[in-house]
């Protein structure tokens, strides 16, 4: 084992060497390691070495379906990241990245020194904020006993309904004249159908309003990025989520940002504010095939 | 999570949160989803989209199989559903 054949290098993020961390000491990394830096071609490379009889390929397939160890590994992740992002301009990379050696992260930093710097210049001084806007409770099922959480579905369903009371309705008033103009069963329909539009209508509307929120927070970053809306079990919130929005914000311009998202918040609905973040959503290399068609 | 929605101008002066104070499903919308893909001599980089599929399913199973979320603890897991591959945000309206 005098090559230690059984340890790998697990990079978080990389910086600029000009603005290298200078603070106290890092962080543990994952799995306890202790983090250090590589530094090469002007690049700061901030990585710890990990077992590969851990973080192997295929240990790494058993270990990503334990929501018990992905938690640890994610947290340790985002506390080193966060650590060097306090006091440099970094670039996070991809949870779990390993190497087979600190030389491949030289390597690498050296044959893709100008894609970092591209990236480093686009975060450098700014911040990514988080924006979560929910559906108030009264743009989803309201009556009693129906199923909270699955808008989605519940309104599918919904919609199906109201399309068998639509021609039930029809055939009701064609095969009905003469008798009384609206029997229990019609007048029935027709209050679920107006609910049921009512309810198409506030989702409209809550969309609209999600919609107007993205783009007044937009105007004020430097570019945003939505991700995909959390489900209502696992925020933990019943509501859906009607934008998960990341925007990358000049840090001095934050305490607008924030003051913009207090003043969008609006009574029919909640707007969640997280941050500030190392910019993990925005951290892309030019020709990695990552999300930049969607930065704005 | 209250203490987000109140905090916010708050948080702006105060500067990051910290770590532990990160809702994992916020982190993990970030670190599966962000961060710098990086090809070369890597080992392995869970870049590879099957295996984020995978775990992501996984994750979302074993919320719903294991015990309730205690309420004082960050909500775990991904958005994501198990009826479906492509996790897109419900267009609402449509």
């Amino acid at each position: 084992m005098a090559a230690d054949p059984g340890s790998g290098t697990y990079l978080y993020a990389v910086a600029a060497e000009e603005g290298q961390h200078r603070g106290g000491a890092l962080p543990r990394g994952i799995a306890g390691g202790e983090v250090r830096a590589i530094g090469r071609a002007g690049l700061v490379a901030y990585v710890s070495s990990v077992p590969l009889d851990q973080f192997g390929e295929e240990p790494l397939r058993r270990s990503m379906e334990d929501l018990d160890w992905l938690e640890e590994t994610a947290r340790a992740h985002h506390r080193v990241v966060e650590a060097v992002a306090r006091e440099v301009a970094v670039v996070p990379v991809r949870l779990v990245t390993v190497y087979s050696g600190d030389a491949q992260v030289g390597a690498l930093l050296e044959e893709r020194y100008e894609d970092f710097a591209r990236a480093l210049a686009r975060v450098a001084g700014r911040q990514e904020w988080g924006v979560k806007v929910y559906a108030a409770s009264g743009d989803e099922a309201d009556e009693p006993g129906e199923r909270r959480g699955r808008p989605a579905e519940a309104a599918a369903s919904e919609r199906a309904t109201g399309g068998r009371g639509a021609e039930e309705d029809t055939a009701g008033e064609a095969g009905g004249a003469g008798k009384e103009p609206e029997r229990p069963g019609t007048a029935y329909l027709k209050r679920r159908q107006q609910h049921i539009r009512g309810r198409e209508e506030a989702w409209r509307q809550a969309g609209a309003r999600a919609e107007r929120i993205h783009g007044a927070l937009s105007s004020i970053a430097v570019a945003s990025r939505r991700h995909r809306a959390q489900d209502p079990q696992l925020s933990g919130r019943p509501e859906s989520m009607l934008l998960n929005g990341a925007y990358l914000v000049d840090r001095e311009r934050g305490e607008e940002f924030a003051r913009a998202v207090e003043e969008l918040r609006e009574p029919g609905g909640d707007v969640q504010l997280t941050g500030p973040w190392a910019p993990y959503s925005f951290a892309v290399l030019d020709d990695d095939g990552g999300p930049r068609e969607e930065l704005t | 999570m209250t203490f987000e929605e109140t905090r916010g101008a708050a948080l702006a002066r105060e500067g990051r949160l910290p770590p532990e104070r990160v809702a994992l499903v916020d982190l993990l919308d970030r670190l599966l989803a962000g961060g710098v893909v990086v090809s070369g001599d890597l080992v392995l980089s869970i870049a590879d989209i099957d295996l984020v599929r995978i775990s992501v399913r996984a994750i979302f199973m074993s919320i719903r199989e294991s015990a309730p979320i205690r309420a004082y603890e960050p909500v775990r897991g991904y958005a994501t559903r198990p009826d479906r591959d492509s996790y897109e945000p419900y267009e609402p309206g449509d």
